[in-house]
């Protein structure tokens, strides 16, 4: 006999590895990825192979440089890569792409030690160096191009047109709901679905890696305000608009549900996505840009410390004076 | 029926199928068989025999050393071959008796014989569970008859029966309680009389219903009052004390305090047994059902086993696979503890004795950073936050550790089993406690 295994309680795990949990979200994403390359065409694709690809490449060469443990194979860089491609216009350039993957892995989660110990969520961290450097390209958006069509399979062709934010800043709601929900319509690569996102944030639910106490206080934040605070006075507005349109379904069940970044809390989960859509509509009624879900987001991020601070739970049999 | 439980907790894979059907069945009598005076929390039996004695079978070898201490027994008839210090499953050398048995089978005067109880004085039935050396058989080893003397200023109101067995794999429990469901009660109705309770409730979780109405079907036969079966959700930890206590009566054992502060007793049903036998029929603890299972065991199975028994007879008697074999756990596998050596003997405690296959054996002790994934939150059933006791007990921050509720931890490895970055969360909260307790008294010295 060998020697026996002496080690301290407990001798089983539920068998959960954070890779297992990113293949989940990488799973969870796949329908709205496909949505994005039915509707945008090939560059949505490309969009997606540089944004992993720089991002994997990035994690590991920084940690290979430093010395330090590889750790691409947890996947959460993939599932960063992933989420910069789906919040980035079709028709970004490749090389503008290539360094908010940069951006979103050395500066975002590297520099902070890794994954576990970032304040902000890098992709959305990506994003916002990208919006603030090339507000150009960050703001242009096309149209969804037809299947097989010729914009379809091309990397640069595209018919420009305004989001349904951008359209709504001017009081225009003439977005149909149904396209809002399939997707059909101008916007970031992976944002537009509803239907495939909400597919996917179901997933997650299932295998209990998100719960609901981000989500629908942001969302449901946000319908409310926007129910509320109407262009034609109060209860006037277009909530179901406010809710569908843009990054809110994206942001609400795979960003703010960011564990690293996110409460451990409930209660401070909760708290979280209240403030986050109080800060979406707060944006996109009185701020400069038609859409506000990625600082909502990474405003709520900096917060968390003191949520986590504040939230600190009654301890079983805890007597509070 | 919607069953009762507590909030938190996790659903580990019971495996209780293994050895659940399996009656009770006693080991056959080993060479020798080494006693540690130390079988129980709080101090050492004073060892009262010496080599070249011999010894029946119930009688006497160690004297209970103060109040929080039981006496030990001698588990077989036979000769004392040694007296000093031998390999505990504590892990360090103790102070042990080692008998070796001979045929006789003689036993110790008054062995067996009947004794009619209900006309005995509280505090005389509290001397025959402390003189049979009764200690709480879930596990913890408490001395019984300390529980059963809360000082005059508690009232205690209701006597809790703890025969959930969440621990996965273990059936001692509950093959005890299907095998010996009169003694069960009979058990229960001293202690009732002891604490002077007119309430009993008894917790099993659902995985043993059958067992639930075997003693629903008794206690209607034998028109007994204020006993109370209650079905609860099969869940870890449901068993831990406070847990339980909050899913039978709903109240909440304040932090720090015993479940005496919420006016409740809470034992064991093999303990319950242990009573009854004790009171009833005269007979002293000197061995106890040990559940022998996992992969590597060819027979799985409830063994009824004399203190004393060396870890290696006890394996040879269920035919295990010791080259298979990567880890012996002594109770379950959640807060049981790991062997190093087979000659280590079946004490009080051993609920169970566990093997682990190599290849299920946790032996990948590296872990990656916290994802703040909050899982170990949710779950804790004390409420606490296990991610912070991680990262604080990591650095040396002992003292904050404390102040974040650090005793309040009851250790019950839920947050360690669903770690996706598999941090020892609890092995760091031992630590810190260790290093909490090593600092005050330092302190005090
Ligand atoms: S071991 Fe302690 S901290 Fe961890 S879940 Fe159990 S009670 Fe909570
Ligand atoms: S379960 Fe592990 S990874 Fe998740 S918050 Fe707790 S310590 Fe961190």
């Amino acid at each position: 006999m060998k020697k026996l295994i002496v080690s301290s309680a407990p001798h089983i795990h539920c068998g959960e590895t954070v890779q297992g949990i990113m293949l989940d979200v990488l799973v969870a994403l796949a329908p709205a990825t496909l949505a994005g390359v039915y509707f945008f065409g090939l560059k949505a694709l490309m969009l997606y192979t540089v944004c992993i690809a720089v991002c994997v490449v990035t994690e590991w060469l920084y940690q290979r440089i430093c010395g330090f443990k590889i750790t691409i194979k947890d996947l959460s860089a993939i599932v960063t890569g992933l989420l910069l491609a789906m919040v980035l216009p079709p028709q970004t350039p490749w090389w503008v792409a290539a360094i908010g993957g940069f951006v979103s892995i050395f500066v975002a989660k590297q520099v902070f030690g890794g994954i576990g110990y970032n304040i902000f969520n890098p992709a959305l961290v990506g994003r916002a160096f990208l919006l603030a450097s090339w507000p150009v390209y960050l703001t242009s958006w096309s149209e969804p191009a037809k299947l097989m069509s010729g914009n379809w399979f091309s990397l640069t062709d595209a018919v420009s047109t305004a989001t349904p934010l951008t359209l709504a800043k001017n009081g225009e709601y003439t977005t149909k709901l149904a396209d809002l929900f399939f997707g059909n319509v101008g916007g970031c690569v992976g944002e537009t679905s509803a239907i495939a996102l909400l597919l996917g944030a179901a997933y997650l639910f299932y295998r209990g890696h998100i719960s609901w106490h981000i989500p629908l206080p942001y969302v449901g934040t946000v319908a409310l305000l926007t129910w509320v605070m109407g262009e034609n006075g109060v209860f006037t507005g277009h909530p179901l608009f406010h809710v569908l349109a843009g990054g809110l379904i994206l942001g609400a069940f795979f960003m703010a549900t960011d564990m690293v970044t996110s409460p451990v809390t409930g209660r401070g989960k909760v708290i979280f996505g209240i403030g986050a859509g109080i800060l979406v509509v707060l944006i996109r009624k009185f701020g400069g840009y038609p859409e506000g879900v990625c600082y909502s987001i990474l405003l709520m991020n900096a917060a968390v410390p003191l949520i986590d601070r504040l939230c600190i739970a009654r301890r079983f049999g805890e007597v509070r004076a | 029926m919607s069953l009762r439980s507590f909030p938190g907790g996790i659903h580990p894979d019971d495996m209780k199928h293994l050895s659940r059907n399996r009656k009770i069945e006693p080991v056959p009598m080993p060479e020798k068989l080494i006693i540690p005076m130390s079988q129980h929390i709080g101090a050492p039996a004073k060892c009262i025999v010496k080599k070249g004695d011999r010894v029946r079978r119930g009688q006497k070898i160690g004297e209970a050393e103060g109040f929080v201490s039981v006496p030990v027994h001698a588990s077989a008839s036979g000769e004392v071959t040694a007296v000093g210090e031998a390999m505990h499953p504590f892990g360090k050398m103790l102070m042990s008796v080692t008998i070796k048995p001979d045929e006789s089978g003689d036993t110790v005067e008054g062995w067996g014989v009947e004794r009619p109880w209900e006309e005995l004085s509280r505090d005389e039935l509290k001397t025959l569970v402390r003189e049979a050396g009764i200690v709480g058989l879930g596990g913890a080893t408490f001395p019984t008859h300390v529980k059963l003397s809360p000082p005059p200023d508690k009232h205690i109101n209701t006597l809790v029966i703890n025969a959930a067995e969440c621990e996965p794999y273990l059936t001692s429990d509950y093959r005890l309680m299907m095998e010996k469901t009169h003694e069960l009660l009979s058990g229960i109705r001293i202690l009732k009389k002891i604490l002077d309770v007119e309430e009993c409730r008894i917790g099993i979780e659902s995985n043993k219903k059958d067992c639930f109405e075997i003693l629903e079907k008794e206690i209607q036969a034998q028109g007994l009052a204020g006993i109370t079966p209650i079905l609860l959700e099969v869940k870890y930890p449901q068993g831990a004390e406070i847990q339980l206590i909050y899913a039978l009566t709903g109240r909440e054992v304040p932090s720090g305090k015993l479940p005496m502060d919420a006016g409740v007793v809470v034992q064991n049903a093999g303990t319950a047994i242990a009573v009854s036998e004790a009171v009833e029929r005269n007979i002293p603890l000197t061995e106890r059902v040990v559940t022998v299972t996992g992969s590597t065991v060819g027979t799985p199975g409830n063994y009824l086993v004399p203190f004393g028994t060396p870890l290696k007879h006890l394996l040879d008697v269920a035919r295990a696979d010791l080259e298979k074999t990567g880890k012996i756990i002594f109770g379950g596998p959640m807060m049981g503890m790991a062997q190093a050596f087979l000659d280590v003997p079946v004490i009080k405690g051993t609920s169970g004795v566990l093997l682990q296959a190599l290849d299920e054996t946790i032996k990948d002790s590296t872990y990656s950073s916290c994802l703040r994934c909050g899982k170990c939150v949710e779950i804790c059933p004390m409420w606490l936050m296990p991610t912070r006791f991680g990262s604080l007990s990591r650095t040396g921050r002992f003292q904050e550790c404390e102040e974040a509720g650090l005793f309040d931890c009851k250790e019950c490895g839920s947050c360690t089993f669903v770690c996706p970055s598999h941090i020892p969360l609890t092995h760091f909260i031992k630590l810190a406690k260790f290093r909490v307790l090593e600092e005050k008294r330092r302190q005090k010295s």
